[in-house]
């Protein structure tokens, strides 16, 4: 029901979503945050999940619009349904918060992540790591006689799922860039 | 730039405190007329007076401080400020641009402290950007849910020249809150207004915020309906005390009809209040039966605490008035029947007269002290700030409020020392009126050089303290939680209120004997300057009715007022 014409996508009025809010159980959400550029809105931002105590799963931000001053904010965030509604009223209620965009209730989104991982070994586990770098589609970006830098892209249950499998090959160390998303369609 | 500003933005008062890292601002106001300035004693005084000032005028109250320790000191005023929605407009002096980071003298993180207690707040870069920047912060906290902002100006961004915008040229913001609630839900209210057999308003500061006119639309809607209205701390005089829909305060020390009509009705028509736990006391057993409407500007107050079944997002005023119109154009239907029955049920409980309270010959009863101050000033053009704790409950229960922006009180964050200040910053606004600030004696001791404020500015505030010689409020949550262990919540050492105000060159008086009162009252009212009023009260009374936190409604603790058949002979515990 959304008896007010407000603009597909956003979730200001969120109050009107007549899902029952005051469940237990956990969601986990993809919010969108286009914001102005400015300084301090990030630490609004992240002041706002840490001082109401609410989680950050993953947050990416860059500036999406050079002109128009824009960022995009992006977060994963856990929490009950009320909880979310909550997280999200609260940014629109930030001064320099243009639009919230919850992609997880707005249709469909595609999601990826970078990651770059680094991993140590000779004989058997190097041609292993190789072989499954290959089936995951990651590439080699550095590689010495005894390490690999693999930068692998996808959703982050695929880089999930490639960094458990490098564990026991002799994984060093995992840096990830955190989740961009996008609606789908138009 | 900033005086032309400020002036541009209607600005004609200031409080503040200069420093190093404003001297270019005070110079600029050294060098006109239009803009006062009032200097307090110390920062927080600036910031609470300003909010006394906006809350009686409906205009922002304007501060200015130093860099640094300015800064911090007006941390407090800032959170009392967001917690109440209050609009007020600080603006910090900071250490030039090129010295920032470097730990420099008076140097602190003004925007980084303050980011969590304001609505917004700006560091100025660039002189070119300062009167847009002042422009968009006036903007920014009068519209929506008012609140605090602050504006941190570097003294090189001070001195340099830039190119000035007009109010009129600024930028048009971005900001713009959603004024105007759905049509579609207002309908959906209004028919359950029409049907419901125990409907009640439950009203808070948000019809303040929303202007006098929103007040006016509201007394409109509930005389023309018959519904029975109640209000939160900080909504008080939204509706007349001496209406005849009224219940009086809700909440912790509610009223008990209010609180016992909260509970039973089967609509809760909620205008902008919040559902504070003050309000709802235990969540899961508030008000069980009732659909709930709310209207507030604000989107991230609904569902935040209570689940409302009738979401409104809009300003009170706006709000109302499509609510009215829409249950005139439908015939101006309600319940008659249910509400004569809700009516003769609400009458029973106000039979129980839950504040009723025995005078004594031998000592002031608190409660006592304010009926008298109720009646010796009633019908005067009369304001009233208070501190925090039994005398500020009391003064909400006892003092009725005919008007809105009359009652100043520091809600959500219940600030200790607010009271004095802000009855400065009110009596700036309104030099003729009568204005008064309840106080305990511990409260009152935070931000007691003020009256060197009052003084120096001729303002004839007058400071009617209430002393137990307790912190009473603590005290008696000590007795009622933890087996009357009165750990610190003594007021030893107390100075002698009457030298005091001498010292500070106002008058002090002293009253202990309930027979004096009245004469001493009236020299207080007669006297044409401030005053210290030193009331030696009753110093182990409690503040009644109480719901205990964490319980609901109608567990309340009714004390020693009568409690007739409603409660078993024990008398003390709700069921
Ligand atoms: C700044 C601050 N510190 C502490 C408290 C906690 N507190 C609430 S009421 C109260 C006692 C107030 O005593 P007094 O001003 O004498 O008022 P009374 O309750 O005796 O009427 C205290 C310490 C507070 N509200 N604010
Ligand atoms: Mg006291």
């Amino acid at each position: 029901m959304s008896p007010l014409n407000i603009k597909k996508g956003s979730t200001k009025h969120s109050a009107y979503n007549l899902r029952s809010t005051f469940s237990d159980v956990q969601e986990t959400h993809t919010l969108a945050v286009l914001v102005a550029n400015e300084p301090g809105v990030l630490a609004r931002v992240i002041g706002l999940f840490s001082g109401r105590g609410y989680n950050i799963d993953s947050l990416t931000v860059a500036e999406v619009d050079h002109a128009g001053h824009t960022s995009r904010i992006t977060i994963v965030t856990t929490g009950t349904p009320q909880v979310i509604e909550q997280i999200k009223a609260q940014l629109g209620r930030i001064v320099p918060v243009h639009e919230v965009h919850d992609l997880t209730v707005e249709g469909g989104s595609v999601e990826r992540e970078l990651a770059l991982i680094k991993v140590e070994g000779s004989g058997e586990k190097r041609v292993e790591a190789l072989r499954l770098a290959d089936i995951f589609r990651a590439q080699v970006v550095d590689s010495t006689l005894h390490s690999f830098v693999f930068q692998i892209t996808g959703t982050p249950e695929k880089v999930d799922a490639f960094v458990d499998l490098m564990r026991p090959l002799g994984l060093v160390e995992v840096a990830r860039t955190g989740v961009a998303a996008l609606s789908r369609g138009v | 730039m900033v005086v032309q500003a400020l002036k541009d933005q209607g600005v004609d008062t200031v409080f503040g405190y200069p420093g190093g890292a404003v001297l270019p601002i005070y110079d600029e106001i050294f060098q006109q007329n239009g803009i006062r300035h009032y200097l307090v004693r110390h920062e927080q005084g600036a910031v609470h007076a300003a909010e006394g000032y906006a809350r009686a005028t409906g205009k922002p109250g304007v501060v200015l401080v130093t860099s640094g320790p300015g800064a911090t000191n007006a941390v407090t005023g800032l959170t009392d400020a967001l917690m109440d929605s209050i609009p007020i407009v600080v603006l910090t002096g900071q250490v030039p641009t090129f010295m920032i980071g470097s730990d420099a003298f008076q140097e602190a993180d003004t925007v980084g402290i303050t980011r969590p207690c304001t609505k917004h707040n700006w560091l100025v870069k660039d002189t070119d950007q300062l009167s847009g920047i002042i422009h968009e912060a006036f903007h920014v906290a009068t519209s929506g849910r008012p609140g605090p902002v602050l504006i941190d100006i570097p003294k090189d961004v001070q001195f340099a020249s830039g190119t000035y915008t007009e109010k009129a040229k600024a930028k048009v913001s971005h900001y713009q809150p959603q004024l105007k609630g759905d049509m579609e839900m207002i309908t959906q209210l209004v028919e359950a207004l029409e049907t419901a057999e125990r409907p009640i308003f439950y009203t808070g500061g948000g019809v303040i915020n929303s202007g006098p006119g929103a007040s006016q639309l509201l007394r409109e809607l509930v005389d023309a309906t018959g519904i029975p209205i109640t209000s939160t701390l900080m909504g008080l005089g939204c509706y007349p005390a001496s209406g005849k829909n009224w219940l009086g305060m809700l909440g912790m020390h509610g009223l008990y009809e209010a609180n016992l009509a909260m509970h039973g009705c089967d609509l809760m028509i909620n205008v902008g209040a919040r559902f504070d736990d003050r309000i709802t006391g235990r969540l899961d057993a508030f008000s069980p039966k009732s659909r709930k409407a709310h209207i507030d500007i604000d989107p991230s107050s609904i569902n935040k605490v209570i689940r409302v079944d009738m979401p409104i997002i809009g300003d009170v005023g706006h709000v109302l008035e499509d609510i009215l119109k829409v249950w005139k154009a439908r015939g101006r239907k309600v319940n008659k029947e249910g509400l004569q029955k809700w009516w003769h049920q609400i009458e029973q409980w106000r039979a129980v007269d839950c504040l009723k309270y025995k005078p004594s010959e031998k000592s002031i009863r608190p409660q006592y002290a304010l009926d008298r101050l109720e009646q010796l000033t009633k019908g005067r053009d009369r304001y009233i700030t208070t501190e925090v704790g039994q005398h500020q409950m009391w003064a909400a229960q006892y003092l009725g409020f005919e008007d809105p922006n009359r009652w100043m009180t520091s809600g959500g964050l219940g600030t200790m020392g607010y009271g004095t200040p802000a009855s400065i910053g009110v009596q700036v606004a309104h030099p003729d009126a009568l204005v008064i600030n309840v106080a305990g004696e511990a409260s009152w001791l935070m931000n007691m050089q003020e009256m060197s404020t009052a003084v120096q500015y001729r303002l004839p505030v007058k400071q009617f303290i209430l002393n137990n010689e307790r912190l009473g409020m603590v005290r008696q949550w000590q007795e009622l939680l933890h087996g009357e262990r009165y750990s610190h919540s003594w007021s030893e050492a107390l100075p002698d209120f009457v030298k005091l105000a001498e010292a500070f060159g106002c008058k002090g008086i002293l009253c202990k004997d309930p027979a004096d009162l009245d004469d001493a009252i009236m020299e207080m009212l007669n006297y044409d300057g401030p005053v210290i009023f030193d009331c030696l009260v009753e110093k182990h009374e409690n503040c009644f009715p109480m719901i205990p936190s964490g319980e609901p409604h109608n567990k309340m603790l009714l004390g020693e007022a009568s409690t007739k058949d409603a409660i078993g002979s024990k008398g003390a515990v709700m069921v």
